[in-house]
């Protein structure tokens, strides 16, 4: 038992991204004013982000930044974050914001026509 | 498939007249003449071509065309072989006299819609002789589709709400047997190696009991609707709310003999007698056979309606066909295929009185004949005659088909359908007779100022009729491609 | 030389076009529709030439930049990718070609844009076909998708009530998508799609590589419409103007359906990696049921484009299936399938569009009198309906017979029954379609001629590709042979039977 809450706790940027996942799944399922779904579905992108980002995190590691200092003492790897998973995350946030873009226009064209957020009175107005 | 094949361009030729009409037709949708005049041309040339092929397959050579590949390793296939050119033959032939006689008919009755008719028509005998020709089971699939698709608009050509239901009917009785024609043909493909039309079967005597039965029921499914084995057979009177032509030569002859012409095909070249005696296989496909022989002719003696009556009487009589065929004896193969010219010729003689009844009188139920046959004594005399004949009754060639089928049951020892076919012959006689008798010799008020059905409809039966009678006196050509035939599927086991 | 470049001008072509479109425009309006199609039209013979080049010489490997993989960005064009690429460009470039005499009212005075959009959606797909990273399929997938809102927004009426639920749809689906690349990207440490296949045969027996391919599947699964995931698929396809639907519907999913079986065979390399989930047997039955819901809820559309919809539903269950049954018959099946189902899809999209324009609407009922009105986009539906049901010697046919003749080598009688009954569904819905276009309901005795109106057959401009896929459809039904012995015979990866 205590081995697996151990094993549990190791891993607690799995469980924080999972319940970002779940907030933002839920706000897209459950809501019913568009526009809190379009955060649930910002919230669910965040929570990927975010999980790509603490795999490159190591306790005690420094930004990858090989300057000079370094080069004569010899580079540590195992004390540098891995940049990869930053410069992935910098494309997705581009598409995030781009989806989000998009999503916003197309409410605004929504708005225009039905002049509510709201499913059922866009339903209604059908 | 038995004796040299040799490759050549008759067998793709011959589907060129039907498919260039196929095109010409939409094009002179607006000259009913020139529309009419392609159908014309184009079935003369086809049967120019056919005919041309028979005599060298009654001797044994085959003709082979070989066109694309269907998928690697399966060519599209058409080989003229002797059987092939029997079926070939016989809708390519009858599709002249059709011709004539549609242009009659719809013209008669100021049909609409007449560049789809004549469209259909072109590409259901394109099919038909494709049918005929394939050489292998994708290439008889690929013909066989398109002669279900392409005889959709003309059993809906009236577009009535009958008409169009009596479409979906027809649609979902063949587009099922086709599905099921086709998972019967991959399994080959996977089982076998190949999808060839040998004689004497492809399937080896590896194939256990519990594979062939499946398969057999998949293969008997896919063929067997067309061919109008109960209970698959429910389609056919339906479809005959269409055109009397239509009926004449696609429902008495293309599309059903497509259908027994698989039967045969399926039999004695995918199957083979062998595996089918020797699992006891072929009993179960000759009761099928025969359960639908004697049902059809009892249905056709509750019928008032002419063309239904003629249906139900085609169930009957392609099923003559199959039990000869299935029975695996020479003379039954050989009378089997005969009677699918003889029933053909026959039928579509009967058609073409129903027709042009029709067209004369607007009459198409039985009970309102009376007193016709002194109007129209030569329609009602070719009637009669066709009649008899399927009764097997001579002079038409009724009765050497049916000789042939009897003594290929003795042959095989199985005397019980020797009294099916007795007993059917009875039946028929009991369907036909009335009609004939109350023609002739009841008198009505309502015949009055009834002719003849104009020369276009009249010279066509006249000719069927005759052809009829002359297949029963000089069957030669026809009966030397069935024994040819007959020779090549049970070649392995004749002694 | 130019064409030592063709993996990456694939996508560059259509995407410098799309970035000329709006100064052009800004000039002249009218030549917003010739640059667009002309651009269509390049990187389809751009796509020929690359899959001539991959006969001729082998698979094309491609350094971005000159990175070396796993550093760099690698695309591949192999056999598979660029068949895909042939089948995608081509209908895409009809797709274009179309769009201009079809745009209505709702793209008038905005013509850079929406064919921007276009050719961003046309570039962004072809990137998913050539690219060999992950994460870069990923990039594409999203810029696909986005332009693909985008498009279907530009509508009128409920076209972005539709646009928001696929935003909001496929935005879970690139997440997912993205979460099973990290997941894969934590196991092995690279994103390059060779590199992945070699290490992951270790990890084979690993929980969370079960887990990174199960996001993958579901996200895809998303973005290509597998019932169930395809909520967003009809409502999108039936309010979108028509122009747009004839560019999507084709294309997109097919793009994404490639995305899944590249994933599974050339990265995970099912029958090595991946020991611990029956994988393929859930997709293909997940592929199984798709064909069978699809073509039950098509048969209760009265809306034509909602039938052509839920018919596509059917359609790519066709495509999962032979994924799923990973033999060879059976992958060639399911590859041929997505250029006849691009093929037939787009000549059906085609042909509703110029039928709604011309008879006044989408519904079923409109179409009366249809054959004599239009007979030539008739005809092209004919042979379509006939494709899609599987009628030889259409190019339907043949997919589905590699599909079946894969189901019985692998034992699998009741997918091939699923493969067989697929096609009456179809046949019962194209026929519904058929009956309304064709059959003018009479009375008994009545043969009355007169259409109500003469003719009124699709501009030339819509005919013309529409009359190409009409007879592209025959074409690849007859010359199926050489495709699948020429080209998707080795698409199908080695190693399987």
């Amino acid at each position: 038992m205590t081995e697996l809450l151990a094993y549990a706790a190791a891993r607690y940027n799995y469980w924080v991204y999972i319940l970002l996942m779940l907030i933002g799944f839920y706000a897209m399922v459950a809501h019913g004013n568009l526009l809190k779904k379009v955060i649930g579905m910002n919230i669910f992108q965040t929570a990927i982000i975010l999980f790509f980002l603490s795999t490159s995190a190591k306790r005690g590691g420094t930004l990858p930044i090989v300057g000079p200092e370094a080069l004569a003492g010899g580079v540590a790897p195992a004390q540098l974050m891995n940049p990869l998973p930053h410069a992935l995350m910098l494309t997705a946030i581009v598409v995030m914001v781009a989806t989000l873009g998009v999503a916003l226009a197309v409410l605004v064209k929504i708005y225009r026509r039905y002049r509510s957020f709201e499913e059922d009175v866009i339903l209604d107005r059908l | 498939m038995g004796g040299e094949v040799v490759e050549a361009w008759g067998p793709g030729l011959a589907l060129v007249p039907s498919l260039a009409a196929a095109a010409l037709i939409p094009l002179s949708a607006r000259a009913p003449a020139l529309r009419e005049a392609w159908s014309l041309l184009a079935s003369v040339a086809q049967a120019a071509v056919v005919l041309s092929m028979v005599p060298g397959a009654a001797a044994g050579v085959v003709l082979e065309t070989t066109l694309v590949e269907l998928a690697p390793g399966v060519p599209l296939v058409l080989r003229a072989d002797a059987l092939g050119c029997v079926f070939a033959a016989l809708a390519s032939g009858l599709w002249v006299l059709t011709t004539v006689y549609s242009i009659g008919y719809v013209r008669g009755l100021h049909e609409h819609a007449q560049t789809r008719y004549f469209f259909c028509f072109a590409l259901s005998l394109f099919a038909a002789v494709g049918v005929a020709f394939a050489g292998n089971l994708l290439t008889f699939f690929l013909f066989y589709e398109i002669l279900t698709l392409a005889t959709y608009p003309l059993v809906a050509h009236k577009e009535t709400p009958a008409a169009v239901q009596a479409g979906r009917m027809y649609l979902a009785y063949t587009l099922s047997a086709g599905v099921a024609l086709l998972a019967a043909t991959a399994w080959l493909q996977i089982l076998v190696g190949t999808v060839e039309f040998r004689p004497g079967g492809i399937l080896g005597e590896a194939v256990p009991p519990a594979t062939l039965w499946p398969l057999l029921g998949l293969f008997v499914l896919g063929v067997g609707v067309k061919a109008a084995l109960m209970p698959l057979h429910s389609w056919l009177p339906v479809a005959m709310i269409a055109p009397t032509p239509v009926s004449a030569l696609l429902h008495a002859v293309a599309v059903v003999k497509a259908g027994v012409f698989g039967v045969v095909r399926v039999l004695g070249y995918v199957v083979g007698p062998e595996l089918l005696g020797g699992l006891g296989a072929w009993s179960a496909v000759a009761w099928l056979a025969a359960a639908t022989i004697l049902a059809g002719s009892l249905l056709a003696l509750a019928q008032d309606n002419l063309k239904r009556l003629l249906a139900f009487s085609t169930v009957s009589q392609l099923s003559y066909v199959v039990l000869g065929v299935a029975l695996g004896t020479p003379s039954g193969v050989v009378g089997g295929i005969q009677h699918i010219v003889n029933h053909g010729v026959t039928k579509i003689t009967l058609f073409f009185c129903a027709g042009a009844i029709y067209v004369a009188t607007g009459k198409e139920r039985v009970s309102q004949l009376a007193g016709i046959g002194r109007r129209m004594p030569v329609t009602m005399g070719v009637f009669a005659v066709a009649a008899l004949g399927l009764a097997g009754l001579p002079p038409a060639s009724g009765f050497l088909s049916k000789w042939y089928l009897i003594r290929g049951a003795l042959e095989a020892g199985q005397w019980p359908f020797v009294l099916v076919w007795l007993a059917s012959s009875l039946l028929n006689l009991a369907y036909f007779l009335p009609i004939i008798i109350s023609a002739f010799f009841r008198r009505s008020g309502e015949a009055e100022g009834v002719t003849e059905a104009p020369a276009t409809l009249l010279v066509p039966l006249v000719v069927t009729g005759a052809a009829s009678v002359l297949l029963g006196v000089a069957p030669g050509a026809f009966l030397s491609l069935a024994s040819r035939a007959a020779h090549d599927i049970l070649g392995g086991i004749l002694p | 030389m130019l064409l030592d470049h063709l993996p990456p001008l694939l996508p560059v072509v259509p995407l410098l076009a799309a970035l000329l479109l709006p100064p052009v425009g800004a000039v002249r309006r009218g030549l917003v529709h010739p640059l667009a199609a002309g651009a269509g039209a390049a990187t389809a013979i751009l796509a020929l030439l690359a899959l001539r080049r991959v006969l001729a010489e082998g698979v094309i490997h491609y350094h971005v930049g000159g990175w070396e993989p796993p550093w760099g960005i690698e695309l591949v064009l192999d056999y598979l990718s660029a068949f895909t690429a042939v089948a995608v460009s081509g209908v895409g470039a009809l797709a274009l070609l179309y769009a201009g005499p079809a745009a209505g009212a709702e793209v008038r005075g905005r013509e850079a844009s929406f064919f921007g959009l276009a050719l961003l959606l046309l570039a962004s797909l072809l990137g998913m076909i050539v690219t060999g990273d992950l994460f870069n399929l990923f990039v594409f997938l999203e810029v696909a998708s986005i332009s693909s809102y985008a498009l279907v927004a530009t509508g009128d009426g409920r076209a972005p009530l539709a646009a928001f639920r696929y935003i909001v749809l496929g935005t879970v689906g690139a997440s997912l998508y993205l979460l099973g690349v990290g997941h894969l990207y934590l196991m092995t440490g690279t994103l390059n799609m060779a590199d992945l296949a070699d290490r992951l045969p270790a990890l084979a027996s690993s929980r969370v590589l079960a887990v990174a391919v199960g996001f993958l599947v579901i996200g895809l699964g998303i973005k290509m419409g597998l019932f169930p995931l395809h909520g967003w698929l009809p409502d999108a396809y039936t309010y979108a103007p028509p122009a747009v639907t004839a560019l999507i519907a084709p294309i997109a999913t097919k793009a994404a359906a490639y995305a899944l079986a590249r994933i599974l065979f050339s990265v995970l390399g099912v029958h090595r990696a991946l020991t611990e989930v029956p994988l393929m047997t859930l997709l293909a039955w997940a592929g199984a049921v798709a064909i069978v819901a699809g073509g039950v809820l098509a048969i209760r559309q009265n809306d034509l484009r909602r039938l052509l919809a839920y018919s596509s539903v059917s359609q790519m269950g066709y495509i999962v299936l032979g994924i799923g049954l990973a033999n060879r018959p059976a992958l060639i099946g399911a590859y041929l399938h997505i250029l006849n189902h691009a093929m037939m899809k787009g000549c059906l999209f085609f042909a509703a569009g110029a039928a709604a324009a011309r008879l006044g609407g989408p519904a079923l009922a409109d179409l009366r009198w249809m054959h004599r009105r239009m007979p030539l986009t008739t005809a092209c539906v004919i042979v379509a309906a006939l494709s899609m049901i599987g009628v030889p010697p259409t190019g339907g046919f043949f997919s589905k017979w590699y599909l079946l003749v894969g189901a019985v080598e692998g034992g699998q009688p009741v997918l091939a029954g699923v493969i067989l009954v697929g096609g009456l569904l179809a046949a019962v819905y194209m026929f519904r379609v058929l009956e309304h276009a064709c059959l003018v309901r009479r009375e008994e005795g009545d043969h009355g001629p007169a259409p109500p109106s003469g003719r009124s057959e699709a501009s030339p401009g819509m005919l013309v590709p529409l009359l190409a896929l009409g007879l592209g459809i025959l074409a690849v039904g007859i010359w199926n042979a050489p495709i699948v012995s020429g080209v998707l015979r080795f698409a199908a990866p080695a190693g399987l039977r």
